[in-house]
């Protein structure tokens, strides 16, 4: 792998990252995010907000051929800012607004000028509490690590 | 037969009024909220999603509340409610491997690499009613009341249980299943027989709770048994992947909680394959492990025909389990016996009369006598 193709990877991983971040946050940690922007960005719609949904698929066994599990509901859209970069946003909520503040933080994002803005306000403040939540549900969890022991029967 | 019939308007409208009320009860008491749903009935929410087939838990918590807490009532509103949804796509196979655990047992080995972990569970509850609960304005369980553990932040590695097996090769390998290829989808084509293992999945993974419950014993009592264990079940969350077109890369929409199943099955062999141990799988939304445990011995019974095994028993016939398994198909079926069947009836009443007529019965039926 050269070093742009490097670059590219990192940047994609970076991107997943954010995105992943958005899908997962609340509405209200968006909303909030949005309202302390003071200088907010003018965006159009590349594609409207929209509800809709997406198959699951799993692997019989866990690990061999994929099978339908199930639905899920996801909304998306995509922006494009005043100054061109465009933004995607997905959650798998039944949000059309949390799918719309989502790409517009996707676009922020790719944007030099907002992005370490928008990663103060809104992405590591959902990474923290995302963090958080895991640990917190681990340690509870690992309370309750369990040995059992065999009785032998008939052992005199 | 069913024919249509005409009027009636007001009296439904009246009767629908009613039913609000009926559902919202004595209004001193405070209306149940979608949140309150959620967070304290999360096990009716996990099997509304799981059989309503649509992971959402604000839809199912309100299908909850709008049937009144009838389950296959709420699942028959979810599944009306998908129709309504354009597909946008689909995920990335999820890996139960990568699952975020919140409980992890196997009843086949006692020392497991991650451990044992029981999370919370009713199985060692003792099943006495707990009046304090009826106590109103009790303070909340203190977290901290559980034992802080030091640097937990991740939980440990849990590889498949069944692995173990695979060492020895005493158990039947999941083929990785050559690419995507035609995955059968139950939602877009109408079910046909003999069905594939993954479309029987699929079919088994929205099926009925108390069906696939009642047919799962049914094996563990004779009717096609297959000497099943708990090699694994497992709970816990993992992250749902998409990769859309235009961005080209996987990324995550969010988090789903998932119960898993692997049953293991002796197996004494046939003339094809040598004694090993066989497999049964079983997945739910959230947590459901009767779901999951059900579904994993009724898909290893239904595996019969793989292992050369006679179909004797209701649970290894593919055509009376996958045609009965879905809820709202039964009740819809069941329930429609009340809409008005009159002329249907009057026509069975009429022949009936003829009938006895012919034989020179000169009584007549004890209805007309009554009616008289």
């Amino acid at each position: 792998m050269n070093s742009a193709e490097q670059m590219k990877t990192m940047d994609i991983e970076r991107r997943r990252r954010w995105i992943g971040l958005l899908a997962k946050a609340t509405l209200q940690e968006l909303e909030q995010g949005w309202s302390q922007i003071e200088s907010k960005p003018e965006y159009t719609f590349i594609r409207v907000p929209e509800t809709g949904q997406i198959m699951i698929r799993a692997r019989t066994g866990g690990v061999g051929p994929q099978f339908n599990l199930g639905e899920m509901t996801m909304s998306r859209c995509a922006v494009r800012l005043a100054n061109g970069y465009i933004g995607f946003g997905y959650t798998a909520k039944h949000q059309k607004r949390h799918a719309e503040l989502a790409a517009v933080f996707d676009a922020m994002m790719q944007d030099p000028v907002y992005r370490s803005m928008i990663e103060t306000t809104v992405i590591e403040p959902v990474a923290d509490r995302e963090q958080h939540k895991r640990s917190v549900s681990a340690t509870k969890i690992a309370s309750t690590n369990v040995d059992f022991f065999t009785l032998v029967r008939g052992d005199d | 037969m069913y024919v249509a019939v005409k009027g009636g308007e007001e009296a439904i409208e009246n009767s629908q009024r009613l039913l609000e009320q009926k559902r919202r009860g004595d209004t001193a008491v405070d209306e149940l909220s979608i949140e309150q749903i959620k967070e304290q009935m999360s096990l009716a929410v996990d099997r509304v999603m799981t059989e309503g087939s649509l992971y959402n838990r604000d839809l199912a918590a309100l299908a909850i509340k709008q049937a009144q807490g009838d389950l296959v009532e709420a699942i028959f509103l979810l599944r009306a409610y998908r129709t309504t949804l354009p597909r946008l796509g689909v995920s990335e196979p999820i890996n139960t491997n990568s699952m975020c655990i919140q409980r992890r047992i196997s009843s086949t080995f006692k020392d497991i690499p991650g451990g044992q972990v029981l999370g919370a569970t009713y199985d060692y509850t003792h099943r006495l009613l707990d009046f304090s609960l009826m106590a109103e304005g009790d303070e909340p369980v203190s977290t901290d009341e559980l034992k802080q553990m030091e640097s937990a932040a991740d939980t440990p590695r849990m590889p498949r249980v069944v692995d173990l097996l695979n060492a020895e090769g005493l158990i039947e390998t999941e083929s990785d299943g050559a690419g995507t290829g035609n995955i059968p989808d139950l939602t877009r084509e109408p079910l046909t027989l003999p069905a594939d293992r993954q479309l029987r999945l699929q079919a088994l993974a929205r099926a009925d709770e108390g069906f696939l419950l009642a047919l799962g014993y049914s094996t563990q009592r004779g009717y096609g048994n297959n000497h099943p264990f708990a090699g694994e079940i497992r709970h816990g969350t993992l992250n749902i992947e998409i990769t859309p077109p235009e961005l080209g890369f996987p990324i995550v929409i969010g988090e789903i909680e998932i119960t898993e199943c692997e049953m293991i099955n002796q197996f004494t062999g046939s003339k094809k394959k040598p004694p090993q141990f066989t497999r049964g799988y079983g997945i739910a939304f959230g947590h459901s492990e009767r779901k999951a445990m059900s579904m994993a011995l009724i898909d290893r019974a239904l595996r019969c025909a793989e292992f050369g095994e006679t179909v004797v028993s209701p649970a290894q016939d593919q055509e009376f389990v996958l045609s009965h398994t879905d809820n709202v198909e039964a009740s819809g079926f069941v329930q429609h016996l009340k809409l008005p069947h009159y002329v249907d009836f009057q026509s069975e009443l009429e022949l009936v009369r003829r009938l006895r007529k012919e034989r020179g019965d000169n009584k007549q039926s004890g209805i007309d006598e009554k009616c008289a």
